[in-house]
């Protein structure tokens, strides 16, 4: 069984319908990178998975074991958090509050939890330092921490990289391969950037303006019309709607791919 | 001068405002850090005027005043919270509404029954004379709950302060712990009105912790740090009111501004030693 499947989910915001007919699976162990432009329903999509929002249509499964509430979850900072007085610990341990049940304090289980974590993303010398007064590449190591406290499966990441200088996004991008390599974590991330998304995911799922265009393999999409409309750029939706006349879709769909397409 | 305080001491009546006060201080203080941090700063503005107008209806219907506003205010203070949330109006423009509106009835109220007199004046600006033995007894109840709910409910308080949608993803019930933080805050303004007076109360709830956040730098610390802020504010505020017979409430809050200024300036050295090694 797969750990998370959705079908033909769709959402909507006061009866207007932003994402429809989405369907993919997500195994243990996978890398998914969700791309899609500004306003493709990404975050909206984010949500669904978290049980923030509730789908219109379809469904979202979880496998055995999993609950909405066992997801890790990297979100966009907030202005709140700009100039909050906490310590990293304070901030990392956090995360362990979800698996305590009605247990009102932290218990020696929560402490070592978090001061693995803590060492796990290299930020050990930071622990007592204050949150506020860390680098942008700082605080999403602390809050990477913070998730992975809350989850032993899977970890969902919105746009980890936003606002992050060139060498400080690669520093990242491997950390994040790392937690998906060697702790076996599902990685579920959302991005703009197509070029790392074929680099370090396994799966791809590729949002249109409010439909699905790809789902499958990073090789598969590579040879997708929507890989090639989206790398056009600008002109992507003509060019796109042009490839996928003349371009045969075959080599996604002969290797399974499920390729949804835009009329 | 000494003597002098030792002589406050020996009326009952500033015995009790010490005890009441520092109580409703602490209370103010701890769930200040809450409120500012999560730019709810003005809900207690809005809020302490909500309670005048309770305390007006209520003087107008010869009713025990807290037994009026407790009600009146939890009831504001949900509305408040929920406005918020689903920001149609949005959040600051729904407590001018709500604080004005109140206020207005207030003095409606006032005018149409017993005119402007000294009572009134307590609500507005707070008196520690105005304080009944029941009414002692309510706040130190209400503070005795106040605190035990919130040291019960820190870490959670926490959470939410810090990042509500990392909360509410991981499972925990964010609603829940909003709806314990607006009812705290609206038990603190109640009880700390009469002595602060509704136009002052929530200078008691923002300044403390707007000061220890100068140079404290974990959560817990500034907890901490606020509400001893608070405390030591609080008594400053009612011996400077004693020996020159000031206003209890504003020399309170002069004593909150002099804090601020002094942990600003702390900030500013220690940023500027900072600055100064960086270089060497």
């Amino acid at each position: 069984m797969s750990l998370i499947s959705c079908e033909n989910l769709s959402f909507a915001y006061e009866g207007v319908t932003v994402l429809q007919g989405v369907n993919f699976k997500i195994e243990q162990g996978d890398y998914l990178c969700i791309l899609g432009e500004n306003g493709a329903g990404k975050s909206t999509l984010m949500k669904g998975l978290l049980g923030l929002k509730k789908p219109s249509g379809g469904s979202v499964t979880y496998g055995e074991e999993l609950q909405a509430k066992e997801i890790g979850y990297l979100p966009q900072q907030t202005p709140v958090q700009k100039d909050f007085p906490a310590s990293v610990f304070e901030v990392v341990i956090s995360g362990c509050l979800s698996g305590m049940g009605r247990r009102p304090f932290y218990g020696r289980e929560e402490k070592e939890r978090a001061a693995r974590m803590i060492g796990l993303l290299e930020i050990t010398d930071l622990r007592n330092r204050c949150y506020r007064d860390l680098s942008g590449g700082q605080q999403q190591r602390v809050l990477l921490a913070r998730a992975l406290c809350a989850t032993k499966k899977v970890i969902l990441l919105d746009e980890p990289v936003a606002g992050l200088d060139p060498l400080v996004t690669i520093n990242m991008y491997k950390l994040i391969e790392r937690i998906n390599r060697k702790m076996g974590i599902t990685v579920i991330m959302v991005s703009h950037d197509i070029q790392a998304a074929t680099i370090y995911a396994t799966r791809i799922l590729h949002l249109g303006e409010d439909r699905q265009l790809f789902f499958g393999t990073k090789e598969e999409y590579r040879h997708s019309a929507a890989y090639h409309s989206f790398m056009d750029g600008g002109k992507a939706v003509h060019m796109w709607k042009k490839a996928a006349a003349s371009e045969s879709r075959k080599p996604a769909e002969e290797k399974g791919g499920t390729e949804s397409r835009r009329e | 001068m000494l003597s002098l305080i030792a002589e406050m001491f020996t009326y009952p009546f500033m015995v009790r405002a010490l005890c009441m006060g520092v109580l409703v201080a602490l209370c103010a203080a701890v769930l200040g850090v809450t409120l500012v941090l999560k730019r709810y700063s003005m809900i207690g503005d809005g809020l302490s005027h909500v309670g005048f107008g309770a305390l007006a209806i209520a003087t107008a219907m010869n009713a025990a005043p807290l037994v009026v506003a407790v009600p009146v205010v939890i009831a504001a203070s949900f509305l408040l919270l929920h406005l918020t949330e689903n920001s149609k109006i949005k959040g600051d423009a729904a407590i001018a509404l709500i604080s004005t509106g109140a206020l207005a009835v207030g003095v409606m109220v006032v005018s149409m029954t017993t005119g402007m007199n000294t009572d009134v004046y307590n609500y507005l600006f707070g008196s520690i004379l105005s304080m009944s033995q029941e009414d002692v007894a309510l706040t130190g109840v209400v503070s005795a709950v106040v605190l035990v709910l919130f040291v019960v409910f820190y870490h959670r308080i926490f959470a939410v302060t810090f990042d509500e949608t990392f909360a509410r993803a991981t499972g925990l019930n964010t609603k829940l712990y909003n709806t314990v933080i607006a009812l705290l805050t609206a038990l603190v303004i109640v009880v700390g009105m009469r002595m602060m007076g509704s136009l002052l109360i929530s200078s008691l709830v923002v300044f403390p912790a707007v000061t220890s956040m100068r140079i404290c730098i974990t959560f817990r610390s500034v907890m901490i740090c606020s509400a001893i802020v608070s405390a030591v504010c609080l008594v400053a505020g009612l011996v400077i009111s004693y020996l020159y017979a000031a206003p209890t409430g504003a020399s309170i809050v002069l004593c909150n501004i002099a804090a601020f200024l002094i942990f600003a300036a702390v900030q500013k050295g220690r940023e500027r030693l900072q600055s100064g090694r960086k270089p060497l």
